[in-house]
């Protein structure tokens, strides 16, 4: 692809084909449109983590001396409904996948571009929905919508936000459904299936939970929405509606939910752990097929969450039998990863540190999900910080560590420049030990009884609440040190080449950052996919990086 | 062969099986089958579903891979209301004699204040299932 | 990369089989959406039907079943309009195509305006859900949920009706600009996956809700 490098140092590609605002909000460059999910998202990002910085300032001390009760049911439900809809859902998918799947596939661009245009502003316009049902008064359901407290008590606010995180489940669906059609239809020649990346698997299991799972949650909205506006009756215990039957429902999209947003971070993980240990994925096959068992086990497992509700002891039974099972490709992918790492010639740059991290994060995620899969120590653990710091460790631990290495990885291909490395490891060092001292805490206090969702807490907890605290500081200070940097390095980050990490892949072959259209000359593929064995094409020795050859 | 030009007889007569199917449908809605009723009238439902499916919507003549998704959909819809049921059916089974909780569907009096004194209502006719 | 990019093939296709082809397994994706969707409401409507399976039948019981029958065979007729309409977009009969989806728009906006009779019939007997609901007889309220579901999912059908009118009105302007033809069709193809679904929804629904207990 020596082709590539060279047009590259013409200096034509996505970022500066054209440069007015109109040509970014009428583009229909899934690269593009992936930097601009990544802004968003940025947005969003800091909009559910001031949240989170107000509610834990309040939980220093035992008293309700910062906030009102109410303020701080408001707080964690904005936490929650914007981390949850509008961060982690689409973090992976819409910017990393959106970017990168077409590349990795050797396509010029999603099977439909225009879908893809739409899906941004779907999101967008759910996202400001939800956000002025924060600022206008606030919701206080917590991010679950629990009936019938949203049908019949909490303020008409609720109303907008439904219809907010109605509206943004339509952009996953766009997304997901765009890249199943790209993966099955627009392979480059020589792309078998065993050939994909495994991110490219990872994305193509997430979106089937986001085909099959999503509708549940919009049409489960409608009918509070139905409910709720309209007064007419589907969950109304007043007249026999039965509220849990709203868990059913809500946890048969949400619980799935949670491999949409772990599922890719494991893609990633696949990627980066492949590039730095040199070495192709132990048993490529099993992680391939072990993300497809994650994502049809994941709808199986849901009334896991309603133990304590009026769920029957026997369902509670067969559900806590089968989440088990989710258990097991899960642990097929860490024990690959192990392996591969197992006598490969590691070399310790930001990603990898990532990739590390959500190894270990999301191992403690996992098994203290067994835990509470067991129907007896969930009737103790339920609703109190034990769930907290559980599912904080495997949809941060896990799935922001996994976007954060992603970002980092391919930073270099979306931006065209290095980040600083030096800077970038400590700010991962950081965000490691700030996020272990804000979340390990929790599970002590969940184990000796802080229910979560309160304000107030016996002077006993104070102790753990203030680490917990601190760590959050230390976490918050991590992510804008990274904010920082990356920022910097768009302007003054050392140029990259084409492929800086000499990491193998389609996206590797193409020019940083690449073409409108991807590759000047269409690819074909002859190798298996992390062919570390051979030489690249484009590695940093055989061809001068675009820099040097300006 | 993906994108077949099924002859206008082929449509014609998959519309006439449909109206009679519907015709029949209401027919039979008013007789008693007993147990069968829903059974019946949602086998009738299934056979006029089959025919759009593969017909109106060419899926007999489409590549295997559309089968796959359009089954999907199906088995789906049962696993959510399969083990959405594995709840609602086995609420007032009993773990033993002292643990017999409160049936589930008991609704408070003033709720149901119109049921009729027979002792035959909902919650009545939903615990004979088992 | 073929070297024809004819008007009708988007940039990122290589020929207008593979067009084709993502196009036609799109919407089947999409339909498998709306399955799950719908699939929502009769989860709802089957947990409920097991608990107050009187009341189901009290509430089936004031639903006119000649008008239901009526808009089924509307419904279906237009789902053979519809698939006329492929039939003659794949042979690129332009006028057939324009008529035959006509027909099929026309026929939709006869089921919605049934629809609308009877919806106004409700109203007038007081069986709306909400603060007015007064229903004679027993088990009011759970006739009251009956009258809930029934409300949502023939309005959510009726919603995806009103969508699918509206496409049908763009493809029949297109369809006079003379943009279909033998080669490329897919638009109206899709539509008419989208519109036999609909149509599927309501052969289910058909059942469930005006035939309960009738005998
Ligand atoms: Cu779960």
């Amino acid at each position: 692809m020596s082709t590539a490098t060279s047009t590259a140092s013409e200096g034509k590609h996505y970022l500066n084909a054209k440069h007015t605002v109109l040509s970014w909000l009428l583009t229909v460059d899934h690269k593009r449109i992936g930097m601009m999910y990544l802004v968003s998202l940025v947005v969003f990002f800091l909009i559910g983590g001031a949240a989170a910085v107000l509610f834990r300032l309040e939980l220093m001390t035992p008293a309700g001396d910062l906030l009102r009760s109410e303020t701080y049911n408001k707080l964690f439900t904005m936490h929650g409904i914007v981390m949850i809809f509008f961060f982690l859902i689409p973090s992976i998918p819409a910017v990393l996948g959106n970017f990168l799947l077409p590349i990795m596939v050797g396509t010029r661009d999603v099977a439909f571009p225009k879908l893809n245009l739409a899906s941004w502003y779907v999101f967008m316009l759910g996202g400001i929905l939800a956000f002025v049902a924060i600022v206008g008064g606030g919701v206080d359901t917590g991010w679950t919508f629990y009936t019938p407290y949203s049908t019949m008590y909490a303020n008409s606010n609720v109303i907008l936000a439904v219809c907010g995180a109605f509206i943004a489940g339509f952009s996953s669906i766009m997304t997901a459904l765009n890249f199943v059609v790209t993966i099955h239809k627009m392979r480059a020649p020589g792309l078998t299936w065993f050939r994909l990346p495994l991110f490219v698997w990872a994305m193509y299991a997430t979106s089937l939970v986001v085909l099959l799972g999503t509708p549940v949650v919009a049409i489960t909205l409608v009918m509070i929405f139905v409910e709720r506006a309209f007064g007419l009756g589907i969950f109304n215990p007043a007249l026999g509606g039965d509220p849990v039957l709203f868990q059913h429902l809500f946890w048969f999209y949400s619980h799935p939910a949670v491999y949409i947003m772990i599922l890719p971070s494991m893609g990633v993980v696949s990627e980066i752990i492949a590039c730095f240990s040199r070495r192709r994925i132990y048993g490529y096959k099993f992680v391939a097929y072990s993300s497809l068992a994650i994502a049809v086990i994941g709808f199986f497992v849901w009334g896991h969450h309603m133990f304590v509700s009026s769920q029957s002891t026997y369902a509670g039974m067969i559900f806590s039998f089968l989440t088990f099972f989710v258990a097991v490709p899960t642990a097929i992918k860490v024990l690959n990863w192990t392996m591969t790492m197992y006598k490969g010639s590691i070399s310790l740059e930001a990603p990898m540190l990532y990739a590390f991290g959500f190894l270990g994060l999301f191992t403690i995620g996992g098994m203290t999900g067994l835990f509470l899969s067991t129907l007896a120590t969930d009737i103790h653990l339920h609703d109190t910080y034990f769930v907290v710091a559980h599912f904080h460790y495997v949809m941060v631990g896990g799935g922001v560590m996994g976007f954060l290495g992603g970002l980092h990885f391919w930073w270099p291909k979306m931006t065209g420049r290095m980040y600083p490395e030096g800077w970038a490891i400590f700010a991962a060092i950081v965000i490691f030990v700030g996020f272990n001292l804000t979340f390990f805490p929790q599970f002590q206090l969940g184990y000796h009884g802080m229910p979560r969702r309160y304000h107030e807490y016996p002077a006993d907890f104070q102790v753990l609440h203030i680490m917990s605290t601190a760590g959050a500081s230390v976490l918050g200070f991590g992510y804008l040190l990274m904010a920082g940097y990356l920022g910097w390095s768009l302007k003054f980050g050392k140029k990259a080449g084409a492929n800086p990490w000499d990491a193998r892949g389609l996206e590797w072959e193409t020019s940083s950052p690449p073409p409108t259209e991807n590759f000047l000359v269409p690819p074909v593929v002859r190798h298996e996919a992390y062919a570390y064995e051979f030489e690249s094409e484009t590695s940093p020795e055989s061809h001068p990086s675009s820099e040097s050859s300006a | 062969m993906e994108h077949p030009v099924v002859p206008v007889s082929t449509y014609l007569k998959i519309f006439a099986a449909l109206m009679v199917l519907t015709a029949l449908t209401v027919a039979v809605a008013f007789i008693d089958w007993g147990f069968f009723n829903d059974v019946v009238a949602m086998t009738i439902a299934v056979i006029k579903a089959l025919l759009v499916v593969s017909v109106f919507m060419h899926l007999k003549y489409s590549a295997r891979l559309l089968w796959l998704i359009a089954g999907s959909s199906v088995v789906w819809f049962m696993v959510m209301v399969g083990l959405t049921l594995t709840d609602y059916r086995s609420r007032d089974w009993l773990l033993h004699e002292g643990m017999r909780p409160e049936p589930w569907h008991s609704v408070p009096a003033e709720v149901m204040q119109d049921a009729a004194p027979s002792g035959h209502n909902g919650a009545e006719a939903g615990s004979t299932g088992h | 990369m073929s070297d024809s990019h004819p008007s009708y093939l988007a940039h990122q296709f290589d020929d207008v089989e593979q067009q084709r082809q993502a196009s036609t397994m799109g919407i089947w994706l999409f339909l498998i959406t709306e399955v799950m969707f719908f699939g929502g409401l009769f989860t709802g409507y089957i947990v409920y039907r097991g608990m107050y399976p009187e009341a189901w039948k009290l509430g089936s019981h004031e639903l006119n079943i000649l008008l239901g029958a009526i808009n089924t065979a509307v419904l279906i007729l237009s789902s053979l309009t519809m698939a006329l309409s492929v039939h003659a977009a794949q042979l690129g009969e332009q006028k057939k195509l324009s008529r035959n989806l006509l027909a099929t728009i026309g026929l939709g906006g006869v089921f919605l305006v049934i629809k609308a009779f009877e919806y106004k019939a409700k109203f007038g007997h007081h069986l709306v859900p909400g603060e007015h609901f007064h229903f004679e007889g027993p088990f009011s309220n759970q006739v009251q949920l009956f009258y809930s579901f029934y409300f949502t999912m023939t309005g959510m059908h009726a919603i995806h009706m009103v969508i699918g009118i509206g496409i049908l009105f763009w493809l029949w302007a297109q369809s006079r600009k003379g943009k279909f033809h033998k080669d490329y069709y897919n638009p109206v193809e899709v539509t008419g996956l989208y519109w036999h679904f609909v149509d599927l929804v309501w052969i289910f629904l058909f059942p469930l809700l005006y035939l309960i207990g009738r005998h």
